[in-house]
C-alpha cells in the first residue's frame, strides 16, 4: 500500500500586495511513495521542490488535488483535512525536517530534540535519554546540550534540527536539504539514519542537492520540472 | 478524533448601538488546542474575547460549553451564579494589565490562594503550600510569597496573574495580549513559561495578540480579524506561511526581521 499519494496537486500563489499577481507554481503533481521507499525530488531551484514538501506537510494549502497520508490508524487527505486532523497526523505519522532550526528562546537543545517525543506521549525521562543518544550520534558536544541553540553555529543548529526531526521515527518523512551545511562525517550519519528508516518501512520524500548523498539514499527520482507551470 | 469540542461559538455578533463590534464569528475549540486571534486595533478581537468569556452579552449567536460532567450548556441561558462559578474555577482570564487580574493590596500567596478557596479549599497550610508551589512554577522566589504585587516588577506581576489563573487547573484560559507592554527578554521568559504549562496541563486557550511571533510560538490555530469579521482561519503555520487574504498578506509582510 502507498504510504503517501499525491494526485493532481495544483498550487498558485496570489500576491495581493502586487496588484493580485498570480504565480502558478505547480500543476497536476502526481506521485506515490511506498513504505520503505525514498523518493528524491529533482529540478533546478525555483521549480517548486520545497513547495511540494510544504503542501504534503499541510504548511501550504493546495488549490486542488489530493494528498493522501496513510498510517497504521487511518488515511487522511491533507488537502481537505481540518486543522486538528493535520496536527494529529503530524504528531503521529508525518515528520518534516528542513535545514533551518526555529529556535525558541530559553529552551535547551536537549529539550528541543526531546519535545516531539514528549508530545507523542513518551515519558520525559525516556524521551530525554533518546534525545541525548541522537545528539551524540550527530556529534553535538555534550557541553552544548543544556544551552538554547539561538547562538549556535549554522551547522550545529542544523544538526539539532535533524536530531529533533529524525528522532520520532515517523512512518512518513519529508527532508528538505538535510545535509546542506554538514561536514562529511555528519552527512554519513544522515545517510545511515535514512537507510535505517527505510528498512523500518518509512516512506521518505527528500530534496538533496549533494549527488553523493542522493545516490546513496534514492530509490526513485521525480523530476519536478514536469509539474512546473509554463510561467 | 471522536472527542467532542470543549467550546462551540456560533454566529457571535456584537453591535455597540449601530457600531459593529464583531460579526458572525463561528468556530469550535477542542481540549488542549491553543487558538490565536490576531488583527489590528479595532478589528473586533477583544470584543470576541469578551463575548466568549461572558463579559459582554452577544447581540446574536450562542456559545456552547462542555462542562466537566460532559453536559453541553448554552452559556447565556445558564444562571448567573453558575456562570460566575465556571469563570472562577474551570476558566482563567489573563488580562494584558496585571492590575486588572490581581488584587494589588493582597499578598502574592493570597492572590493565588483566593482561587483555591473559591473551589472549596479551607485548609490554610494546604493552600499556602499549593500557592508556594505555583509561585515556583512561574519562577517567583518563595521568599516573596507574603509581599503584595505592588512590590513586583511588571514581568513578575504577569507571572503571578498566570499562577492565580492556573492554580485551579482550568480547562480553558483566555488571554488578552499577555505579553503586551513587557520588555522582550521578559516576554521570552513569559512565553516559554506559558507554552510549557499550557501543553503540560493540556489546557485549551484563546489568545488575543497583535504580535504574530507570539501567535506562532503559542498557538496551533489562528483566526485573523479585520473590521469586526474573521477573514481567514486555519493552522497557524499555514496561515502565516501561505496567507490568502490581502490583509493577512499585508500583516505577514509587515513584520520587521530581527
Amino acid at each position: 500500500m502507498n504510504a503517501l499519494t499525491l494526485s493532481d496537486v495544483t498550487k498558485t500563489f496570489t500576491m495581493h500586495l502586487q496588484g493580485g499577481l498570480r504565480l502558478p507554481v505547480l500543476r497536476n503533481v502526481s506521485f506515490a511513495a511506498h513504505a520503505g521507499q525514498c523518493i528524491v525530488l529533482t529540478g533546478p531551484s525555483g521549480a517548486g521542490k520545497s513547495s511540494i514538501l510544504k503542501l504534503i506537510y499541510g504548511n501550504y494549502r493546495c488549490d486542488s488535488g489530493h494528498i493522501l497520508v496513510s498510517s497504521a490508524d487511518d488515511t487522511v487527505d491533507i488537502a481537505t483535512a481540518a486543522p486538528r486532523e493535520i496536527l494529529s497526523v503530524r504528531q503521529r505519522a508525518l515528520g518534516y525536517v528542513t535545514q533551518f532550526l526555529r529556535a525558541v528562546p530559553r529552551v535547551s537543545a536537549l529539550d528541543i530534540v526531546a519535545e516531539p517525543l514528549i508530545m507523542k506521549g513518551v515519558a520525559r525521562d525516556d524521551a530525554t535519554a533518546r534525545a541525548a543518544m541522537m545528539l551524540r550520534r550527530f556529534n553535538v558536544p555534550e557541553r552544548l546540550w543544556s544551552l538554547p541553540p539561538a547562538t549556535f553555529s549554522g551547522g550545529e543548529q542544523q544538526r539539532i534540527n535533524l536530531a529533533r526531526g529524525l528522532l520520532p521515527e515517523h512512518p512518513i518523512l519529508l527532508l528538505d536539504e538535510p545535509t546542506a551545511s554538514l561536514d562529511a562525517d555528519n552527512r554519513a550519519v544522515v545517510v545511515d539514519i535514512v537507510r535505517e528508516r527505510k528498512q523500518h518501512g518509512a516512506a521518505i520524500v527528500a530534496i538533496v542537492h549533494d549527488e553523493n548523498v542522493r545516490e546513496q539514499i534514492a530509490d526513485i527520482a521525480v523530476d519536478v520540472t514536469h509539474f512546473a507551470t509554463a510561467a | 478524533m471522536n472527542e467532542q469540542p470543549l467550546l462551540i461559538a456560533e454566529g457571535l455578533t456584537k453591535y455597540y448601538g449601530r457600531q459593529l463590534g464583531c460579526r458572525d464569528a463561528s468556530f469550535e475549540l477542542y481540549e488542549g488546542e491553543v487558538m490565536a486571534v490576531v488583527g489590528e486595533s479595532g478589528s473586533g478581537k477583544t470584543t470576541l474575547l469578551q463575548m466568549l468569556s461572558t463579559q459582554i452579552e452577544p447581540s446574536a449567536g450562542q456559545i456552547l460549553y462542555r462542562m466537566r460532567d460532559g453536559s453541553v450548556q448554552d452559556l447565556w441561558t445558564m444562571s448567573e451564579p453558575a456562570r460566575r462559578f465556571l469563570l472562577r474555577t474551570d476558566w482563567g482570564y489573563v488580562h494584558q494589565d496585571p492590575q486588572l487580574g490581581l488584587r494589588m493590596g493582597v499578598s502574592a500567596g493570597g492572590n493565588v490562594g483566593e482561587r483555591l478557596m473559591a473551589v472549596g479549599n479551607r485548609n490554610y497550610a494546604d493552600i499556602r503550600a499549593t500557592a508556594a508551589d505555583w509561585l515556583g512554577r512561574v519562577e517567583i522566589p518563595e521568599a516573596r510569597i507574603d509581599d503584595t504585587p505592588r512590590t513586583y516588577s511588571g514581568g513578575m506581576r504577569q507571572r503571578l496573574q498566570i499562577a492565580r489563573n492556573l492554580v485551579t487547573a482550568p480547562r480553558l484560559i483566555f488571554m488578552d495580549e499577555p505579553t503586551g507592554g513587557l520588555d522582550v527578554s521578559v516576554q521570552a521568559r513569559l512565553l516559554d513559561l506559558l507554552r510549557r504549562i499550557v501543553s503540560e496541563m493540556r489546557i485549551a486557550a484563546i489568545v488575543v495578540t497583535h504580535d504574530l511571533a507570539v501567535a506562532r510560538l503559542l498557538s496551533n490555530r489562528i483566526m485573523v480579524m479585520k473590521g469586526g469579521q474573521v477573514i481567514e482561519a486555519g493552522l497557524t503555520d499555514q496561515v502565516l506561511d501561505d496567507p490568502h487574504q490581502p490583509y493577512t498578506q499585508l500583516l505577514v509582510s509587515s513584520i520587521l526581521p530581527a
